[in-house]
């Protein structure tokens, strides 16, 4: 129980934090969002105008406050490209990119735990080797390449997928999964690769212990010894390795979105940094970061239940 | 460790399940196209709905066409809204709503006469009633602020029967006719950024946020000849440029306004191009107020060691226009011929001016470049390389075009900078950029001849004179080597094949009425 509220102050207090930051970092760019709506031919008294309109003449303190106020009163403002509340934009959006990295994890897991355990099970020399260099590519190549080269080969060449388009699930399961499948899988490869290397490792690692030799001993048969002792032990790392992989998927899911032409928040991120539309790209930023926390704060909680050893430090 | 196993289990299922589905559908050879409706096929068959999807690069901003900001979007919703004039593709002004228009003798009053029975596309009629609410919104005589400045200029509007429109300016301004092609929108209805209505060839049926923007054919169209031969048209936001050449590759986009060479030669032959020049200037500014740009022999210089023709080749592939001065040839009638060859590349004359400006050594130049723009960052480089040629060391600052408007534009802290300009429809708004008192001169042109030469020709009433005016001004910014004119990049527009007569316009217009279905 203490653990549980140590880990639910420090999410609250970090997430106190992470809207400082968000805030004040952005009053720091330069560029008025009054000239850039405005655009090249705007004159200063319009610019004036819009200025106080948008409430851009008050101090950054004032304007925090008031931004603070209003998200607690679950307000999140008006956005002001698009001039419309910025919560009715999220909520359109945000399913988008939810699904997209829940699929992607889905299938990070289902590949990426069985291929590693497989690996680890089979493991040889030619097949450590190639295992290395397959992992690497799929590290090392970014997830906007796997993108286009599953739109040019699933799209265009075989047409099994649309090139683009986003069915809501509500509406068509099996489209939605369509639309969704491709971009999942390009976030997903580079995961699975992460995945399989970790597993595998800490699979082998835990191999040599002594109380797989004990239950060796026991008479246990390989598999139960495997399934039953190793994986849970292995676990643990790649619960780590998932907390962030999650973040990593929410980044991803930003290129990844353009590239399929998915309305996710990715592509609305993007749009709204370049026209300084603050209210959008702080409440966006903000929710990106509470989610984060959220996971990794699950993810802490799993610790303990996949390993009930591990205490609060101090 | 069983619910871990159970779990698993129910994944795998549930992932089986759906790529069963997936393969499903790829049996039957039928890709999902638009979206929530499958069973809209790419390929139009006869007796099923024709439907042309065209690739747009960026978000609607807002539907209402009073407050959209965007050119893009503006572009979109033409073919929504009509105005008093439109515009051809040379950019003579043609009439729209209005069936004829008269400007007085002093040039202040203009008068005009609207179609009779034209509808809204609520089913209302549109009247003269309309025009004076839609002209006392954008002029701001309705009691707030003006939302076009082009429109700040009146006086007064009035509708002396239900077709014909009164308007009297406050002083006399050519320009003010091609501002006519602003939409006319139906008197009192407050909806138009959530369900806009307007008087065009397609009506607005939905827009979902990011996704696309979907218009449907308006049979009561009053210009019967020029109805389109589409029942829908859907704009797809399509941000990456590369996603949408393989959407048309696998035939599920009809049109991209602006396909890049690399684009062209992915699709090769298998479509249809309409490229030329968009009335675009792109240029290499100048800061006349800062040491040494203020010299005009620095300036000449400059422009003197730039080869126009190599940046053309090299940045745009050869598809540009070299200019001369701050005009495009793409508006024909004002556009005074011969300036782009007036600074033939040059070095020894180049040296030779800058040593007469006492820079016989050269100086460093600094060149504030917007980095959202790679064509111009493209082009900067080479002009470094150029500049160098002279003695002149010039660095590029790459700076995001959203601070690029606020120093660079507004502010004028720079040297030299590489923007272009979009087109308009009237060469006032073009030139105006110039006049020394412009708030938004950021070259700090300054030269009272040039003022004397605009603010005559704004107030002519004569067509010809108006043009010689205009053409002696372009001239003078030649002459001043006010800055360096580089361009007029072209535009490509690939329509797949079967689709044909796509038209550009000096302003960006997408006019769906111009295309023709052959196949």
């Amino acid at each position: 129980m203490r653990y549980f509220l140590y880990k639910l102050s420090s999410f609250f207090i970090t997430i106190v934090l992470v809207s400082m930051i968000i805030f004040f970092v952005f009053q720091l760019l330069p560029g008025n969002p009054a000239h850039i709506i405005l655009g090249m031919d705007a004159d200063p008294a319009q610019v004036a105008q819009l200025e106080k309109q948008l409430g851009l003449d008050r101090s950054p303190v004032e304007r925090y406050a008031d931004w603070v106020r209003g998200l607690l009163q679950g307000d999140l403002g008006e956005s002001l490209r698009y001039q419309l509340p910025v919560s009715d934009i999220l909520t359109d959006r945000i399913p988008v990119t939810s699904s997209l990295a829940i699929l992607s994890l889905i299938i990070t897991l289902l590949i990426g735990i069985p291929l590693g355990i497989f690996i680890a099970r089979s493991d040889g020399k030619w097949m450590s080797v190639f295992l290395n260099i397959v992992t690497q590519l799929g590290i090392s190549i970014p997830p906007f390449w796997f993108g286009f080269m599953l739109i040019l080969v699933f799209g265009v060449t075989l047409q099994l997928f649309p090139t683009y388009g986003y069915v809501p699930w509500s509406e068509d399961f099996f489209g939605a999964f369509q639309s969704f499948f491709l971009p999942s899988l390009a976030i997903a490869i580079g995961n699975i690769a992460i995945v399989i290397r970790y597993l595998r490792n800490t699979i082998l690692d835990q191999a040599k212990m002594d109380y797989v030799r004990t239950a060796r001993v026991k008479g246990l048969k390989e598999r139960t010894i495997l399934y039953g002792h190793i994986l849970r032990n292995s676990l643990i790392p790649v619960l780590t390795i998932m907390g962030l992989l999650v973040a990593d998927t929410l980044g991803g899911s930003i290129i990844i979105e353009n590239v399929f032409s998915l309305p996710g928040l990715g592509n609305l991120l993007i749009q709204s940094i370049t026209s300084r539309d603050f209210p959008l790209v702080q409440s966006m930023v903000l929710y990106i970061a509470i989610l984060v926390l959220f996971i990794n704060f699950i993810v802490d909680l799993l610790y303990k239940l996949v390993d009930p050893r591990i205490r609060l430090k101090g | 460790m069983k619910l871990l196993k159970s779990l698993v289990l129910m994944m795998v299922i549930a992932f089986v399940l759906a790529a069963c589905s997936g393969s499903n559908t790829s049996d039957t050879g039928e890709a999902v196209q638009e979206g929530n409706n499958p069973t809209e096929s790419a390929n139009s068959q006869p007796g099923t709905e024709n439907v042309l999807r065209i690739a747009m690069s960026t978000e609607v901003d807002n539907l209402d066409p009073y407050i959209s900001a965007a050119t893009d979007t503006q572009s979109m919703m033409d073919n929504v809204f009509d105005g008093l004039l439109d515009t051809d593709e040379s950019g003579k002004l043609v009439p729209a709503i209005a069936e004829d228009y008269e400007i007085s003798e002093d040039g202040l009053t203009y008068t005009f006469q609207l179609k009779e029975g034209i509808l809204f596309h609520d089913g209302s009629e549109l009247i003269s009633e309309d025009v004076v609410y839609s002209y006392e919104r954008l002029s701001g005589l309705n009691g707030e602020e003006p939302l076009s400045s082009q429109f700040a200029g009146i006086e007064n509007i009035e509708a002396p029967s239900d077709y014909e429109v009164v308007i009297t300016l406050k002083e006399n301004n050519s320009a003010f006719l091609a501002a006519n092609i602003r939409p006319i929108l139906p008197a009192g209805y407050e909806e138009q950024s959530t369900s806009p209505i307007g008087a065009g060839p397609f009506k607005f049926e939905e827009y979902q946020a990011g996704q696309q923007l979907t218009l449907v054919k308006n049979e009561d169209y009053y210009m019967q000849d020029k109805v389109p031969p589409f029942d829908k048209v859907q704009f797809i936001v399509m941000p990456d440029p590369e996603s949408a050449v393989l959407a048309m590759q696998a035939g599920e986009i009809d049109v991209i306004p602006g396909v890049t060479p690399q684009g062209m030669m992915q699709l090769g032959e298998s479509v249809n191009t309409v490229s030329g020049p968009q009335n675009m200037v792109q240029l290499m500014a100048l800061n006349n107020e800062v040491e040494p740009l203020d010299d005009v022999n620095v300036r000449k210089a400059i422009n003197l060691a730039i080869d126009k023709d190599m940046i053309i080749e090299t940045v745009a592939d050869g598809m540009g226009t070299k200019l001369g001065s701050n005009f495009s040839p793409a508006m024909d009638f004002y556009y005074e011929a011969g300036l782009e060859d007036y600074y033939q590349p040059n070095i020894e004359e180049a040296k030779a001016l800058l040593a007469d400006a006492g820079y016989a050594d050269g100086f460093d130049l600094e060149l504030t470049v917007p980095s959202d723009y790679q064509f111009h960052v493209d082009t900067a480089q080479v002009v470094v390389e150029q500049l160098s040629q002279i003695g002149i060391n010039v660095e590029i600052k790459l700076i995001e075009f959203s601070s690029w408007l606020e120093t660079v534009y507004q502010d004028a802290q720079y040297e030299s900078t590489i923007v272009s300009f979009t087109g308009k429809l009237d060469p006032y708004e073009v030139l105006v950029r110039y006049i020394s008192d412009y708030q938004s001169n950021f070259v700090n042109y300054n030269n009272p001849e040039y003022d004397a030469l605009i603010e005559q020709a704004v107030a002519s009433t004569d067509e010809n004179e108006m043009a010689d005016l205009y053409k002696q001004a372009q001239r003078l910014l030649t002459e001043d080597a006010a800055s360096v004119y580089i361009m007029d990049p072209d535009r490509t527009y690939a329509l797949r094949s079967g689709l044909e007569g796509w038209k550009m316009y000096p302003i960006q217009k997408f006019n769906l009425e111009d295309i023709r279905v052959t196949e």
